[in-house]
C-alpha cells in the first residue's frame, strides 16, 4: 500500500539550513496538506518527496521502499505544478500520454487511460487543443489528468490553485477533493492558503521556518493550536492576541480588567492570551454567567452581510481586537464602547517567550 | 501620432518614398542593364527602360559565364554558394544548440570556463585572423573544399548566446514535469527543447543563410580552383580593370542572380528575419 | 546556470565538444599563431626566424602606408556611420508616424541587408563607372571631372555611398524597433504638457532612443572595419594609390603579396585589439545577456 514516511529529513543549501528535520507518516489514501507562509520550506519538502530536490539528510520511503536517492521517475509519483507545466507544443492528449509513452505502455492502454481521465475531468472535447487555447481552469484539469493517467502511488500538488481567480479556486478545490476521495490515492498538497488547507486536509502540517509546528486534523489545529504561530496562522480573521498576567486563577488584562477563571491554569506570570474573533459575542443582559466581559472601544466596522467585523481597542489599554459578530445583530457604531463576552473555554494561553501552548 | 497634421503626414510619405527610390534605384538599374546587349551598355545608349534580350544574358550567365575573361557558369557558382550557406547555417545551429543546452541544463566542472571560451570569440571576426586561419585550413588539407569554406565560419558565440538566452526562458517546471514523466536529458531535448526552439531556429537560419551566402573574403582566399567559386566571388572575377574586357551584361545578370536568393529569403520570411536580426544582435 | 537541470557526468562534455573543438582549432590556435608570429622576423628564404620582441610593431608604426590605412579607415568609418545612421533615423521617424503604414515601408527598405557587400559595390561601380556609368555621365554633364579610377577622393566617395546604401536597412530596422518600443502614453503625456512634435522628438523620443543609437554606432564601426572589405575590393581594389586602403584591406593585400609574415601578423594583432576594445565598449549592453 502507498504510505509515505519521512524520517529526520533535512535540507540545506550550502550552510543555510532550510528544513530542520521533519518526521512524518502519511497513511494510505490520506490527504495531507503542508501549509505555511512563503519561505517556510513546504515546497522544498514536497520537492524532496518528488525527488526534484535531494534530501541532505534523512530517509524518505514510499510504499515501504526507501526512495531517498532515486530519480523522480522511479518513485511511482505524479505531480501537479503551480503553473501547470504543460508542454506548450503538445496537444492535451499528448500532454497526458507523454509519460505513458516513455514508460512504453502499448497504444490501446494509453488511449484507454487518457480517454477515461479526460472523461472524468470533462476534457474529452478538448483533447486536440494546445494548452494556450485553454482557460486557466481547463489547464489545471489537464495537469491533473496528466497525473491521474499515470496511476501513481502518490499525488503531489504544489500550490496548484494559486494561479486561478478566487471563484474558480473554490470550484477546483471541491473538484480536487472529490477526485482524491474517489481515487483513494495518497496525496500531499502544498499551499500557503489556510482556507484551502483546512477544507482539503485529512491532516495538515503547519510549517514555519523549516520546522513542523504542529501536525493534526483541521479541527485539532483550530481548537488546540500548539503554538502561538499555529494559533495565528489558522483561522480567518486571525486570532486576537494580547499580553496578560496570570496569578493563581486570575488573569489581569492590559486594560486593568481582571478575570477569575473557572478552570485551573498552571501558568503564572506573563502570558500571551488569544481569543478568536468569532468567539467574541455582544454581551447582553442574558449572557451566561461565567463569561468574561471585554469592553471594546469600536474604531471601525466592516459589514460583510452575513457577519460584521468589528475593529477596536480594549478599553483602558492599547491592545487591538477584532470581533466577528452576526450581521443581523444589534447595530454597532464606530466611536462607541461596546461590551463583548467570551466563554472562558475559548481562551487560549501561550508562554510569552517560547510561544508554546499552556494547558 | 498625437495630433492630426495632414501636411506633415504628406511630407513623411514623401521622405519615405524618396528614401525607397534611392534604395531601389541601383538594383532597378542593374536589372535593366541585365536585359541589354553589350553594345547598348558599352555605347551608353541603354537608358532607363528594359532592353530586349533578357533571356540571352541570363542563359549566358547561368550556363557559360563571361566570355572575355573566362569565368565559371553561374549555375555552378550558385550551387557552391548554396552548399556553403547551408553548411554554415545548419552547422552553426547544430553545434550551438547542443553546446547551449549543455551550458544551461548541466552542472559540470569547467562549465563556466567552456562558456567564456566560446563567448570571447564574439570579439574575433575571421577577418582579423585571416592568414593564420588560412594556414590551419591549408595544413588540414581543406583548401578548395566545402569543408574548408564552411567549418571555420561555423563556430561563433552569437548563436550559442541566442539559444542560451532562449533556454533560460523555458520554465523550470517543464524540466521537472519531464523528469516526472520519466524523460532523460536527451529525451527532454528532442521532445521538448527542440520543438519549442522551432521559431528561434528558423529565425537564426534566415540570418545565417544570408551571412553564409554573402561571404566574400574567406572564399576568395581559400579557393583557387575556379570550379569552387561562390557566386559573390565569381562576380568579382568577371570584372577586370580595363573596361573593354568586362562583359557588363553578364556581370549584371550574375549580380541579379546573386542577390535573388538572399533577398527572396528576407522578403518572404520577413517576420523571422527581423526576429533573427534583433535577437542575434541585442 | 539554473537551479533545475540534469545530473550526468559525461553527456555535457559530449554536447559542448564540437563547438569547443571548432573554436579552438579555428579561433584560438590561429589567433595565438598571429600573436606569436608578430614577434618574429623571417629571413628572405624562410630558413631562419628570429625573435625580435616588438620590432615588427615599430616598423609598422613608422610605415607611412600603415598610417595612411589608419586615416582612410577613420575617414571611411566616420562618414559611413554618420550618413547611414542619419538617413536611417530620418526614415524610421517618418515610418513610425504611420503605425499601420509602417509595414510596407519596412519591407521596401530592409531588403538591401540581404545584398552582399561585394555585389553592392558592383552595383554602384557600374553606375559610376567613368566611361559607361549612367550617373558618371550625368556628373560629367554637370562639369565634374568624375573619375574614381584615378581620383582618390572620388573613389572614397563611391565606397562611402555603396557602404552607406547597404547599411541603411539595418539601422532603419533597429531604429524603427526602438521607436515602436517607446510607450505611446509617454508621448501623449508630453503632448498634454504642451510639447509640439519637434520638441517631443528632442526631449522625449531621442533620449529614449539613445541606447539604440549607441549600440548601432558600435555595430556600424565594426561593419565598416570588416564587412566593407567586399565593397572596397569590388569598387576600387584599395586604389587609386592606396586612397581607399583600409586596415583590413591592407592586411589582406600585404599577406597576399607574401613575404613579411611578421608584419602581417602584427597588423592582425592590432586589429584584434581594436575589435576587443570596441566589444568592451559594447559590453555594457551585452552584459544583460551574460549576467547570471
Amino acid at each position: 500500500m502507498a504510505e509515505v514516511s519521512l524520517k529526520q529529513v533535512k535540507k540545506s543549501f550550502g550552510a543555510a539550513a532550510v528544513i530542520h528535520g521533519i518526521d512524518l507518516a502519511i497513511a494510505d489514501g490520506e490527504f495531507l496538506v503542508l501549509v505555511g507562509p512563503s519561505g517556510c520550506g513546504k515546497s522544498t519538502l514536497l520537492r524532496m518527496v518528488a525527488g526534484l530536490e535531494e534530501a541532505t539528510e534523512g530517509e524518505i520511503s514510499i510504499s515501504g521502499k526507501v526512495v531517498t536517492r532515486l530519480e523522480p521517475k522511479d518513485r511511482d509519483i505524479a505531480m501537479v505544478f503551480q503553473n501547470y507545466a504543460l508542454y506548450p507544443h503538445m496537444s492535451v492528449y499528448d500532454n497526458m500520454a507523454y509519460g505513458l509513452r516513455i514508460r512504453g505502455l502499448n497504444k490501446e492502454e494509453i488511449d484507454q487511460r487518457v480517454k477515461k481521465a479526460a472523461e472524468s475531468l470533462q476534457l474529452a472535447h478538448l483533447l486536440d487543443r494546445k494548452p494556450r487555447q485553454l482557460s486557466g481552469g481547463q489547464r489545471q484539469r489537464v495537469a491533473m489528468g496528466r497525473a491521474i493517467v499515470r496511476q501513481p502511488a502518490v499525488f503531489l500538488f504544489d500550490e496548484p490553485l494559486s494561479n486561478l481567480d478566487a471563484k474558480l479556486r473554490v470550484q477546483m478545490r471541491i473538484e480536487i477533493k472529490r477526485l482524491q476521495r474517489s481515487l483513494g490515492v495518497t496525496s500531499i498538497y502544498v499551499t500557503h492558503d489556510q482556507v484551502e488547507a483546512m477544507t482539503l486536509a485529512d491532516r495538515l502540517v503547519v510549517m514555519n521556518a523549516g520546522k513542523a509546528e504542529q501536525i493534526g486534523t483541521p479541527m485539532e489545529l483550530y481548537n488546540h493550536p500548539a503554538t502561538l504561530f499555529v494559533a495565528g496562522f489558522i483561522g480567518s480573521p486571525s486570532m486576537n492576541f494580547f499580553p496578560a498576567n496570570a496569578a493563581g486563577g486570575t488573569l489581569e488584562l492590559p486594560g486593568g480588567q481582571r478575570w477569575t477563571l473557572s478552570r485551573q491554569v498552571a501558568a503564572q506570570g506573563d502570558v500571551t492570551m488569544g481569543i478568536r474573533p468569532e468567539h467574541l459575542t455582544l454581551a447582553g443582559a442574558n449572557s451566561p454567567a461565567g463569561h468574561a466581559i471585554l469592553p471594546l472601544y469600536v474604531e471601525l466596522i466592516e459589514p460583510l452581510g452575513a457577519e460584521t467585523l468589528v475593529h477596536g481597542r480594549l478599553e483602558g489599554g492599547k491592545a487591538e481586537l477584532t470581533a466577528r459578530v452576526d450581521g443581523e445583530a444589534a447595530p454597532v457604531k464606530a466611536g462607541s464602547t461596546m461590551r463583548f463576552a467570551v466563554d472562558p473555554r475559548h481562551l487560549h494561553l501561550f508562554d510569552r517567550t517560547s510561544g508554546a501552548r499552556l494547558q | 501620432m498625437v495630433e492630426r497634421r495632414p501636411l506633415s503626414n504628406l511630407l513623411a510619405h514623401a521622405i519615405l518614398w524618396f528614401g525607397i527610390a534611392i534604395v531601389i534605384f541601383p538594383v532597378y538599374f542593374t536589372i535593366i542593364a541585365s536585359t541589354h546587349t553589350p553594345q547598348d551598355i558599352f555605347n551608353g545608349t541603354m537608358g532607363f527602360l528594359p532592353g530586349g534580350v533578357p533571356s540571352d544574358n541570363y542563359v549566358a550567365a547561368l550556363f557559360a559565364g563571361a566570355k572575355q575573361v573566362k569565368t565559371t557558369p553561374a549555375t555552378v557558382m550558385m550551387l557552391n554558394s548554396l552548399v556553403m550557406a547551408l553548411m554554415i547555417a545548419v552547422g552553426k545551429i547544430a553545434i550551438s544548440i547542443i553546446s547551449a543546452y549543455a551550458v544551461v541544463y548541466f552542472q559540470f566542472p569547467g562549465r563556466m570556463f567552456a562558456f567564456w571560451t566560446i563567448f570571447v570569440t564574439l570579439m574575433l571576426p575571421v577577418e582579423v585572423r585571416i592568414y593564420p586561419t588560412y594556414k590551419v585550413v591549408a595544413d588540414l588539407g581543406l583548401l578548395d573544399s566545402y569543408l574548408g569554406l564552411s567549418v571555420p565560419l561555423i563556430a561563433s558565440a552569437t548563436a550559442t548566446l541566442l539559444f542560451r538566452q532562449f533556454f533560460m526562458t523555458i520554465p523550470d517546471e517543464l524540466v521537472e514535469a519531464s523528469k516526472m514523466d520519466g524523460a532523460g536529458p536527451m529525451r527532454f531535448f528532442w521532445d521538448t527543447v527542440l520543438p519549442l526552439s522551432r521559431t528561434n531556429i528558423a529565425a537564426l537560419f534566415v540570418i545565417l543563410f544570408i551571412y553564409g551566402w554573402n561571404q566574400y573574403l574567406w572564399p576568395l582566399l581559400i579557393t583557387t580552383d575556379s570550379g569552387m567559386d561562390t557566386i559573390i566571388v565569381g562576380i568579382r572575377r568577371q570584372i577586370v580593370t580595363s573596361d573593354a574586357n568586362t562583359d557588363w551584361h553578364i556581370v549584371m545578370a550574375t549580380a541579379v542572380l546573386a542577390m535573388l536568393p538572399p533577398v527572396a529569403v528576407v522578403v518572404f520570411m520577413q517576420r523571422l528575419f527581423v526576429k533573427g536580426l534583433v535577437e542575434t544582435e541585442k | 546556470m539554473r537551479k533545475v537541470g540534469f545530473n550526468n557526468k559525461l553527456l555535457p562534455y559530449i554536447l559542448i565538444a564540437p563547438q569547443l573543438a571548432v573554436t579552438i582549432v579555428f579561433f584560438y590556435w590561429p589567433a595565438s599563431q598571429a600573436v606569436w608570429q608578430s614577434f618574429l622576423i623571417q629571413d628572405a628564404f624562410g630558413t631562419a626566424t628570429e625573435f625580435v620582441w616588438l620590432e615588427n610593431y615599430e616598423t609598422l608604426f613608422k610605415d607611412p602606408s600603415y598610417f595612411n590605412a589608419l586615416v582612410v579607415t577613420v575617414v571611411f568609418s566616420t562618414a559611413v556611420a554618420a550618413l547611414s545612421l542619419g538617413v536611417a533615423l530620418l526614415l524610421a521617424v517618418q515610418a513610425d508616424k504611420h503605425i499601420h503604414g509602417a509595414g510596407p515601408y519596412k519591407t521596401l527598405l530592409m531588403w538591401p541587408y540581404a545584398v552582399a557587400p561585394a555585389v553592392a559595390g558592383v552595383l554602384w561601380l557600374f553606375m559610376f563607372q567613368p566611361s559607361l556609368g549612367v550617373l558618371a555621365k550625368q556628373l560629367r554633364g554637370m562639369g565634374v571631372d568624375w573619375n574614381p579610377l584615378l581620383n582618390g577622393t572620388h573613389a572614397m566617395i563611391l565606397c562611402i555611398i555603396a557602404a552607406t546604401w547597404k547599411q541603411i536597412s539595418y539601422n532603419f530596422l533597429f531604429f524603427l524597433a526602438g521607436l515602436q518600443s517607446i510607450p505611446k502614453s509617454l508621448i501623449e503625456a508630453a503632448a498634454i504638457d504642451g510639447a509640439g512634435p519637434t520638441r517631443r522628438f528632442w526631449t522625449v523620443i531621442f533620449p529614449l532612443l539613445s541606447p539604440t543609437a549607441f549600440f548601432l554606432l558600435v555595430v556600424n564601426v565594426v561593419y565598416v572595419f570588416f564587412e566593407t572589405f567586399g565593397i572596397i575590393d569590388a569598387v576600387t581594389h584599395g586604389g587609386p594609390a592606396k586612397a581607399t586602403e583600409t586596415l583590413v584591406f591592407k592586411v589582406f593585400q600585404d599577406g597576399r603579396l607574401g613575404g613579411d609574415l611578421g608584419g602581417s601578423a602584427a597588423q592582425s594583432v592590432i586589429l584584434m585589439f581594436m575589435v576587443i576594445a570596441l566589444t568592451a565598449i559594447q559590453f555594457k549592453y551585452i552584459e544583460r545577456k551574460v549576467h547570471y
